[in-house]
C-alpha cells in the first residue's frame, strides 16, 4: 500500500510551519499564548487596527537565523518582506507579512532531503466554526481568535526529494527533533506549532519529468500525513492507471474517513499580489548575528546519532533513540564519561541500561532531574558486564535507585544483591546439589547429553536463590556437579 | 478674545509662560470659534478644555492644536474621512499626537479631509466638502483641507495633517497659509491611517514659518514602533534667517518648461516669478537645474500610490471596526456590500487601479516600472543638490478652483499634484509658503531640500516669508465674523 504498485514512482516536497517559541510575537509586544481566554494576547497591530504597524523581533530571526544553520542553509545578508494580499477573517491586514523573492535562508539540506528555502512570516489568527460539523460548510457561524495571529512562524520548503509517505514521516521526524534540540519550537502538531503540507505527484520510475502537483493541507500528526500522502498517491495511481489526468489542487485529508477532498482548485486559486513591504526596512543579517545564532547550536541530533552509531558501536535504532532525545544523549554521555578512565564502562553494555531506566522515570522525565547520577547508572552497567551482579539483580538495584539514589555498589553491597560464586561459601553450590536432588529425571536426561533438560535445574537454582546467580555460573555448576562439563 | 487669537502659536506660547494669558482661556476662545466653524473645517471638536491644562512650561504650554482625522486619537472619532470608519474610536493615539500632547499641546478638534487622504480638493469627504475661507464657493484644496481651512480661518492656532503627494502643500497654498512636507521618516506614521506607507508623513499647518519650526520640532523624532522612522540628526532650531546670500535656488526646467507644464495659470506664473526676483533681492541666486524623470512622476505616483493603498484598505472588511453590512449567509457578500457602501468613488478608483497595477503579470510593466523611475527622479533631485540648494516651483499649477469643477475629470484633479509629488517620490522635504494673491486668492511657494534639510529650509522659507510680507489676518477675521 505504501509504494505506488508497479511503474509509478511518487514524488513528494513538503513544506512545514514552525511556531518559534519567542516571548513575544513576530510584529508586536504581545506574548504568545495557548489555550488561554479568546483574544487576551491583542494589540493594535496584530488586529490589524488602522494606523498600526509592524516592527519585527529579532529574537524571531535569531532563531530563523538557527534553523537556517541546522539545516546547512546560506543566511542572505540581506532579505527583505512581502505583503501577501489575501482576504479572510483570519487575517485582519487582509494580507500576511511573508517573505518572496529574496528569503532569509536558502539551499541545505536535512536526512537526505534538499531544503529549497526558509523564510520567516506571520501566523494567521484561529477560526472557529460554530456548529455541528466543526467545518465551515453546515456551520452557524464563525469566531475568530486573534491570540494566535502574529505568531513568528518559519516556512521550511523542501525540494521534492521524497519518495514515499514512510520517507516523508522519517524526514519529519528528524527534522522535529532536530527544532526541538535547537530549543526554537514547541513542535508539537497537536498544538499546531509543526505543521506540514506535502506537495504530491506521480510519475513513471525512473522519469525525470515532474507530474501534476496536488497539495495536502495541515495535516496534523506525523501519522496522518503518512496515511493522507499514501491515500493521494494510491489515488493518483489509481486515476492515472485508469487513463485520467491528475487535476492541480488542494486537498484535505480526513482522518476518520480515509478520504481526500478537494478545497480549491487552481482556477480559483488566489493572485496574492506580492509586493515589497512598505512598513519594514529590508532584514539585514549580520555576520554578528549569525555567528551568535550559531554559537546556540548545539551537536544535532542526526550528526549524535551517526556517532553514537560508528564511534560507540551502538545499533542505529537505539543510537536514534538517543540522539532524538537530547535529556536521554546528554545523559548517557555523562554516565560514559563517568566511568573514568581505566575503569571504563563498555558503551554498548551501558546503552541497554538507559531503556530500563526510562521505563522507571517515565518517558517525559529527563533522567538528570531524577535521584539517578550518570556514575551510579555507569557503575551499575560496569557491574553487569564484570558478572558482578547478575541482570536480573541490576534492575532491582535500577529500582532501588531510582527510588533512593545513592551507589549501586553500596545498594548491591546493603541488599545482597551481588553474585553468587560457587566458592563463595554463600550457598550457590549447595543450591545446585538440591536441584539436582529435587529433579533427579532431569538430572538423568542432563547427564545422559540431553542439554534441553537443563532449563528446569538451572530455574530451580535461580528461583532459590533469588537471581543473585548468573545463568552462565549456575550451568557451568550443574554440568560440572553431573560431570558432563 | 480676537485678540489673543491673533497671536502666532509661538508667541502665545510665550505669553503664557510670562503668565500674560492662560492657556485656559486661549483654548476656550479657539474652541468656540471651532465650535462655530461653518467652513465645515472639523468633524469633531472638544467639549471643553482638558481639566488639567498643561504645565505652562511645557514646550508647548497647553497651545491647542487642531487635528487631521487621519490620525487615531484615543477614544476619539478618528475616521478618515470615510464612512467606513464611522463612529470608530481608535484605543489608542498616534505616536505624532501623543508627542504633542507630551510637550503640552492640547487636542481641539479633529480635522475633515479627502477620504483615506485621496484627493486634491475634500470633496471626497464622507462628511461633506470642506469650504475655501478665501471664498466659500471654491475648494481648500486636499487631502488635509480642513487642517488648512481651520487655520486660515482662524478657527486653530495650527493643525497638523498629512502629505502624500502633496496634501500639506497644495492645500497650505490654496488657503494662504504655511504647510511643511517633512523628510519621510521624519515623522513617526504609527497611528496615522495608512494610505500610501512608502509616502505618507505627517507635518504642520501654521500662520507662519517660526510656527511650523516650532510644531514640527516636537512632531518629530524617531518611533521605535515605526520601523521606517528615522527621527532628525539635530534639533530643529527656530528660524532666524533674514536675507538669503549665498543660497542658490534651483528652476526645474523640466516641470516648468512651457512646452511639457501642465498648463500652470498665468497668475500663479507672475507670483512664482515675482518671488524669485524677492529671492534675488534678498541675495540668492536664481539658476535653472535639470529633475529629467521629475515629468514622469505623476505616472509613477498614481501606481505607487493606490498599489500600496489597495493593501492598506484591504483590512476594512466589517470583520473587525467600523461599517458592517452584512451580506446574505456569505462572507463574500459581507466584503463587497461593506466595501460597496463604505468607501467613495475615488477610493474604489484607486483600490481597482492598485489591484491591477500589482496583479500577477502587470507587476513588472506597471508597478515594477513605476518603482524604477521613482528611483531616478530621487537620483535627480540629489544630482540637483549638488548643484542647488533648494529646489523651487510654484505649490499648485492653479488657485483654489470652484466647488464641483474638476470633480467629474479624475485626470484633471490628479494634475494638482504635479509639481508636489516628485519630492514626495524622493522622500525630501518642502514647504509651501503664501507667496501673494492672484484674482484674490492665495498662491504658494514651494521651496524644496535634501533629506534632513528641514532647519535649512525652514530658515529660507522664513527669510523668504518676511520679505514677502503675507497677511492672512483679513481673511481669519472675516471668516470668524461670517460664521456669527
Amino acid at each position: 500500500m505504501a509504494e505506488p504498485a508497479g511503474d509509478y514512482e511518487a514524488v513528494i516536497g513538503l513544506e512545514i510551519h514552525v511556531q518559534l517559541k519567542t516571548r513575544t510575537k513576530m510584529f508586536c509586544g504581545c506574548e504568545l499564548s495557548f489555550g488561554d481566554p479568546p483574544n487576551t494576547h491583542v494589540c493594535p497591530t496584530c488586529l490589524g487596527l488602522p494606523g498600526a504597524l509592524p516592527v519585527l523581533n529579532a529574537r524571531a530571526i535569531d532563531y530563523a537565523i538557527r534553523i537556517g544553520l541546522a539545516l546547512g542553509s546560506e543566511i542572505a545578508p540581506r532579505s527583505i518582506f512581502h505583503r501577501k494580499n489575501y482576504f479572510y477573517p483570519d487575517s485582519p491586514k487582509a494580507y500576511q507579512i511573508s517573505q518572496y523573492d529574496v528569503p532569509l535562508c536558502s539551499g541545505g539540506a536535512i536526512g537526505g532531503v534538499r531544503i529549497h528555502r526558509v523564510h520567516v512570516e506571520e501566523d494567521a489568527a484561529k477560526l472557529s466554526h460554530i456548529g455541528e460539523s466543526g467545518r465551515i460548510h453546515g456551520s452557524d457561524r464563525s469566531v475568530v481568535d486573534f491570540n494566535r495571529c502574529g505568531t513568528p512562524l518559519v516556512e521550511i520548503v523542501t525540494e521534492p526529494d521524497i519518495r514515499s509517505a514512510r520517507q516523508a514521516h522519517e524526514f519529519l521526524r528528524l527534522l522535529r527533533v532536530t527544532l526541538r534540540q535547537l530549543g526554537v519550537s514547541d513542535v508539537n502538531m497537536e498544538e499546531g506549532s509543526l505543521r506540514g503540507d506535502a506537495n504530491v505527484s506521480i510519475r513513471p520510475a525512473g522519469s525525470e519529468v515532474l507530474g501534476t502537483k496536488t497539495e495536502l493541507k495541515n495535516m496534523n500528526s506525523f501519522r496522518f500525513l503518512e496515511r493522507g500522502i499514501d491515500a493521494e498517491i494510491a489515488r493518483q495511481t489509481e486515476l492515472v492507471r485508469a487513463g485520467g489526468e491528475v487535476v492541480q489542487e488542494t486537498l484535505h485529508f480526513d482522518p476518520v474517513s480515509g478520504r481526500l477532498s478537494s478545497l480549491r482548485s487552481k482556477e480559483e486559486a488566489h493572485d496574492y499580489r506580492y509586493f515589497p513591504e512598505p512598513d519594514l526596512l529590508p532584514l539585514f543579517a549580520t555576520e554578528e548575528m549569525v555567528a551568535a545564532a550559531a554559537a546556540e547550536i548545539p551537536e544535532l541530533p542526526g550528526a549524535r546519532a551517526e556517532r553514537f552509531e560508528t564511534a560507540l558501536g551502538l545499533h542505529p535504532d537505539r543510537a536514534r533513540d538517543l540522539a532524538f532525545r537530547r535529556e536521554l544523549a546528554d545523559f548517557y554521555e555523562a554516565a560514559l564519561a563517568a566511568g573514568g578512565e581505566g575503569t571504563a564502562v563498555d558503551p554498548v553494555e551501558l546503552s541497554n541500561w538507559i531503556p530500563h531506566l526510562v521505563e522507571r522515570i517515565g518517558s517525559d522525565t529527563d533522567p538528570a532531574g531524577t535521584k539517578v547520577t550518570p556514575e551510579a547508572l555507569s557503575e551499575l552497567a560496569s557491574m553487569v558486564a564484570a558478572k558482578a551482579v547478575s541482570r536480573d539483580a541490576a534492575r532491582d538495584v535500577l529500582t532501588l535507585l531510582v527510588a533512593e539514589g545513592g551507589s549501586a555498589a553500596a545498594l548491591v553491597e546493603r541488599e545482597g544483591l551481588g553474585a553468587l560464586g560457587a566458592d563463595d561459601g554463600d550457598g550457590l553450590a549447595e543450591a545446585v546439589d538440591r536441584a539436582v536432588a529435587g529433579d533427579p529425571d532431569a538430572a538423568a536426561k542432563v547427564a545422559a547429553g540431553n542439554m534441553k533438560a537443563i532449563g528446569p535445574l538451572v530455574g530451580a537454582v535461580m528461583r532459590e536463590v533469588k537471581g543473585r546467580a548468573d545463568g552462565g555460573e549456575v550451568t557451568r555448576l550443574i554440568l560440572s556437579r553431573l560431570g558432563v562439563g | 478674545m480676537s485678540e489673543l487669537t491673533e497671536l502666532s502659536a509661538a508667541e502665545a506660547v510665550g505669553r503664557i509662560r510670562a503668565g500674560e494669558i492662560s492657556a485656559r482661556e486661549l483654548f476656550d476662545a479657539y474652541r468656540e470659534r471651532a465650535a462655530a466653524d461653518e467652513l465645515n473645517a472639523y468633524t469633531w471638536v472638544a467639549d471643553g478644555a482638558p481639566d488639567e491644562m498643561p504645565d505652562a512650561e511645557t514646550p508647548l504650554a497647553g497651545v491647542p492644536v487642531a487635528v487631521k482625522d487621519l490620525f487615531c486619537t484615543e477614544g476619539i472619532p478618528s475616521q478618515a474621512g470615510s464612512r467606513i470608519l464611522e463612529g470608530y474610536r481608535p484605543p489608542y493615539t498616534a505616536t505624532v499626537v501623543a508627542r504633542l500632547q507630551d510637550a503640552g499641546a492640547t487636542l481641539l478638534g479633529k480635522t475633515n479631509q479627502d477620504e483615506f487622504a485621496m484627493g486634491s480638493s475634500n470633496e471626497n469627504s464622507a462628511f461633506g466638502p470642506v469650504l475655501n475661507p478665501w471664498d466659500r464657493t471654491r475648494v481648500p484644496g486636499g487631502s488635509s483641507g480642513g487642517s488648512a481651512a481651520a487655520v486660515a480661518g482662524g478657527s486653530a492656532p495650527w493643525a497638523i495633517g498629512t502629505d502624500t503627494g502633496g496634501s500639506i502643500r497644495q492645500p497650505a497654498a490654496l488657503c494662504g497659509i504655511v504647510g511643511l512636507k517633512p523628510t519621510y521618516g521624519a515623522c513617526s506614521r504609527y497611528g496615522m491611517i495608512a494610505f500610501a506607507s512608502s509616502l505618507d508623513q505627517a507635518g504642520p499647518f501654521t500662520r507662519d514659518v517660526a510656527d511650523a519650526a516650532l510644531l514640527f520640532a516636537h512632531m518629530a523624532g524617531r518611533d521605535s514602533r515605526d520601523s521606517t522612522s528615522t527621527g532628525l540628526p539635530g534639533p530643529i532650531e527656530p528660524p532666524r534667517a533674514e536675507d538669503l546670500r549665498g543660497i542658490r535656488l534651483g528652476v526645474p526646467a523640466d516641470l516648468l518648461g512651457d512646452e511639457d507644464g501642465v498648463g500652470i495659470d498665468a497668475g500663479v506664473r507672475e507670483s512664482f516669478e515675482a518671488t524669485l526676483r524677492i529671492a534675488e533681492g534678498l541675495g540668492a541666486s536664481i539658476e535653472t537645474c535639470a529633475l529629467p524623470h521629475a515629468p514622469h512622476a505623476l505616472s509613477a505616483y498614481y501606481l505607487i500610490a493606490p498599489a500600496e493603498a489597495s493593501a492598506n484598505l484591504a483590512r476594512y472588511d466589517g470583520v473587525r471596526y467600523g461599517l458592517r453590512v452584512a451580506g446574505d449567509e456569505s462572507l463574500e457578500a459581507m466584503y463587497s456590500r461593506t466595501r460597496g457602501e463604505g468607501f467613495g468613488a475615488e477610493v474604489k478608483r484607486r483600490v481597482m487601479l492598485g489591484t491591477y497595477a500589482l496583479a500577477s503579470g502587470y507587476y513588472d510593466a506597471y508597478y515594477g516600472t513605476a518603482l524604477k523611475v521613482r528611483t531616478k527622479i530621487a537620483e535627480d533631485f540629489r544630482a540637483a543638490f549638488a548643484e542647488v540648494d533648494f529646489i523651487v516651483t510654484p505649490t499648485s499649477p492653479t488657485t483654489a478652483f470652484e466647488l464641483g469643477a474638476k470633480t467629474a475629470d479624475p485626470l484633471a484633479m490628479y494634475l494638482n499634484d504635479y509639481c508636489t509629488v516628485p519630492m514626495s517620490l524622493a522622500g525630501i522635504p518642502a514647504i509651501s509658503i503664501p507667496s501673494g494673491l492672484g484674482d484674490g486668492l492665495p498662491i504658494g511657494f514651494q521651496l524644496a531640500g535634501a533629506a534632513f534639510s528641514e532647519t535649512r529650509l525652514l530658515d529660507a522659507a522664513h527669510a523668504l516669508e518676511r520679505a514677502i510680507g503675507f497677511d492672512g489676518s483679513a481673511v481669519r477675521n472675516r471668516t470668524v465674523a461670517q460664521n456669527g
